[in-house]
């Protein structure tokens, strides 16, 4: 049998409510996808787009991202350690406080508590929360790693504590705040200062939040799916350590033509170019792993997840530091492009390797074979087309606005009304709500599909063993 | 090596990270809010523009609404003048935004008069017809907590007198978001100085225009001018048009460049065209006789 007094009940229930916050950050996503083209939807005071989007992107963040993080970073450092937890007490302890935290978070948005900061939207008390939550689970991780069996530790462990590191300086720094009241505080940092320390954090969460973990799930899951090693150790190894240091620097590239210092600009915008180097490491780690393997993208539909979801991050890594290069910037920045690049990596890469991560996974917990292959093949269809709607959609309006923003006469004066321009955005508007809706189902499909695994799945063979060896 | 020891990877990653980190995040610091981008004319907020700030905050505003000028030709043309690192100083937190799904509000201080402002946060629609903002007549029921914004003025570390707070009574969130978003970015007397000089002499391109070929151009009044003006020029918030008698260069000047305080928007951004056909529309379209 698998389980060697490995704690697998926190991995399920990790996995259960980080599903339930993904359902949420989607069907929020949804209501103010229509909210953009219906105004006539925003339900004062709690339900306008002005509150509901933080919502949106902070379940999708904090509890569908991060609460994958914690289920496959706990079965991941178990496997790789081949030890048992450090503590089920703490860990269980973080279940708790996991939820709390999400549900505090998701109603002081609603009741407009905001520190409007992007990504990190919380107001204080929920800020320390978060940091609590965070160092528990550091701790938990970092000391199982230290008591670990296996000697080598593998480049998932390396990517998990780069992640750990890295989320806690980011998240820290930026909650510097001076506390006016219990849902009320002013950030520590004034004006530029605050913009550039923010987006420091903001391009940084996306870096140790959204891509290390991702990568860890990568490294580890690719190869258990295809069950071949991966191409590369010293590759991965150069592209952990290059990632890591160019991400930080990159920050401004947010803040392109702001009044932050020219010289932040230009270091965030080299920096952003060279970072496709580090990048497509472990996109070339992926495609060479699959030498000899490919008829399993055929065959395999957690391989099908996981290189889909590394072409994404392959697509994202070469997309953004384009929009990371002035000229680029000039033109499409604050339009609907933007948007299309993020939903390309949230609901492209990051969320192909989360599913495929909890498909392998779940039937292991459980000890059950996937419920319906077929309708994991379904999900994929639908999460890749209902995401290649929403982003193409929104990348041709953005550059529809970009250009019709820019658009000049002969004389020198402009050509459109910014009116002008946001009527021409409702029909892309439209479609990405579309778009969104076929995600949502996809999403649901996965969800059932966990469902009936859990509880209608053959049992697997190994489980079937055990059971007649107890018999 | 380190693929051995965690507490050695730990160590190791965290100096990596702290690179970066140390040279685009700290050390600006150094040279941001300091003399080095000091503006003298930047005051502080008042209590009552500071608490429309955080009300801006508190309904994320930010979601869709930018705040930063970019110093780039059509962005200058379409807001004003371009944001200044020094204009920001008592900001916190900053509301650059991310995403225009709205206009740019970096200069929007002084454009429309504060019924503007008051109609459009109340009826979106009615001011600008096919906008997707939400409305905020709600927030007009809503009472301002003068302790509260006292608080936060001393929290802010921002000048304040006793009689400032006590005007706050009897004050709505309405009217804080709109003395709010008639501060901003109008400490530096921008507009006065970008002023669109028009070079040269002015010449109606449509001279012989006749009142069928007119008809086409009322939309460009509806959809710009009526909110304010009224659909038959009969004037609302700004005055009525029916028999304006404007110079032709006078009214084109007007439209072009507005009245900075007179509560006129500029119209630049309609193109010197359209702003022509606008001024024989007015001017023209419903005498009788055209011209």
């Amino acid at each position: 049998m698998e389980n060697q007094g490995y704690n697998y009940a926190i991995v399920r229930s990790f996995v259960t409510w980080s599903v339930i916050w993904g359902l949420v950050a989607v069907l929020v996503g949804v209501i103010v996808s229509f909210q953009m083209v219906a105004p006539d939807l925003n339900f004062a005071p709690y339900f306008t787009f002005g509150r509901l989007r933080p919502i949106h992107t902070n379940a999708g963040i904090y509890g569908w991202a991060v609460g994958v993080i914690f289920a496959t970073f706990f079965f991941m450092v178990q496997r790789l350690c081949r030890v048992p937890l450090w503590s089920d007490k703490l860990a269980r302890f973080q279940l708790w406080f996991f939820n709390i935290t999400i549900i505090a978070s998701a109603v002081t948005l609603l009741l407009g508590y905001t520190t409007s900061k992007e990504y990190h939207e919380m107001e204080w008390p929920i800020d320390v929360m978060i940091i609590i939550l965070w160092v528990a689970f550091a701790i938990n991780i970092i000391m199982t790693i230290m008591k670990r069996k296996e000697e080598q530790m593998y480049i998932s462990l390396w990517f998990m504590m780069a992640s750990i590191i890295g989320v806690a300086i980011l998240f820290v720094v930026n909650s510097a705040a001076m506390p006016v009241s219990l849902f009320k505080s002013y950030s520590a940092y004034a004006g530029t200062n605050d913009a550039n320390v923010h987006w420091w954090f903001g391009h940084n969460a996306v870096a140790m939040a959204l891509t290390a973990p991702p990568l860890a799930m990568f490294y580890y899951f690719l190869p258990k799916s295809t069950g071949v090693p991966i191409y590369s150790h010293r590759l991965s190894i150069v592209a952990f350590w290059s990632l890591i240091f160019m991400y930080l620097w990159t920050g401004a590239h947010h803040l392109l033509w702001t009044p932050v210092p020219d010289w932040i600009q230009t270091l965030a915008m080299g920096f952003s170019v060279m970072l496709i180097a580090p990048s497509w490491g472990s996109v070339f780690n992926g495609y060479l792993s699959m030498n000899g393997q490919w008829h399993q993208m055929r065959e395999n539909y957690l391989v099908k997840y996981l290189i889909l979801g590394i072409t994404f991050y392959g697509l994202q890594t070469l997309q953004g530091p384009m929009q990371a290069i002035r000229t680029f910037s000039a033109f499409i920045h604050y339009t609907d492009w933007v948007p299309a690049h993020i939903h390309m990596g949230t609901m492209g890469w990051v969320s192909m390797i989360a599913f495929a991560s909890l498909y392998y996974l779940v039937p292991r917990i459980y000890g059950r074979e996937v419920y319906s292959i077929p309708l994991a093949n379904l999900q994929f269809w639908l999460i890749l087309v209902g995401q290649l709607i929403w982003s193409i959609s929104l990348w041709v309006a953005g550059v529809l606005q970009a250009g019709m923003w820019n658009a000049m006469n002969a004389d020198g004066s402009l050509t459109y009304t910014f009116m002008e321009t946001m009527v021409e955005m409702y029909p892309y508007w439209w479609a990405r709500a579309f778009g969104g809706l076929i995600y949502m189902a996809g999403l649901i499909i996965f969800i059932y599909n966990l469902y009936m695994t859990v509880n209608k799945g053959k049992p697997t063979a190994a489980q079937t063993a055990a059971a007649v060896g107890r018999a | 090596m380190w693929e051995k020891n965690p507490v050695l990877l730990l160590i190791l990653a965290t100096g990596t990270i702290l690179v970066g980190t140390m040279v685009t995040m700290v050390l600006p610091f150094v040279w941001v809010n300091t003399d080095a981008d000091r503006i003298e004319e930047v005051v502080p907020y008042t209590a009552l523009q500071q608490e429309g700030r955080d009300l801006y905050i508190r309904e994320g505003c930010n979601n869709c609404h930018t705040q930063t000028v970019r110093p780039l030709v059509s962005e200058v043309l379409r807001y004003g003048e371009y944001s200044k690192s020094g204009e920001f100083v008592y900001d916190r937190p900053f509301l650059w935004g991310s995403k225009r799904t709205g206009p740019d509000l970096a200069r929007l201080g002084g454009k429309y008069p504060d019924e503007w402002h008051y109609k459009h946060m109340e009826s979106p629609r009615s001011m600008v017809p096919k906008t997707n903002m939400p409305a905020y007549d709600w927030i007009a029921e809503n009472q301002l907590d003068p302790q509260m914004i006292q608080r936060k003025m001393e929290t802010l570390g921002f000048p304040f007198t006793t009689e400032e707070i006590k005007a706050l009574e009897g004050k709505n969130e309405m009217d804080a978001m709109v003395a709010y978003l008639q501060k901003l970015g109008s400490d530096i007397p921008w507009r006065e100085a970008s002023a669109t000089t028009i070079v040269g002499e002015l010449k109606n391109p449509y001279p012989d225009v006749t009142h069928s070929e007119m008809e086409a151009w009322e939309a460009i009044y509806q959809d710009n001018c009526a909110a304010c003006h009224g659909e038959h020029m009969e004037g609302v918030i700004g005055p009525e048009l029916v028999g304006a008698d404007y110079e032709e260069e006078i009214l084109f000047e007007i439209i072009y460049t507005g009245i900075a305080d007179g509560g006129m928007p500029s119209f630049s951004n309609l193109g010197t065209e359209r702003v022509w056909k606008l001024v024989n529309f007015i001017k023209y379209y419903n005498k009788e006789e055209g011209h």
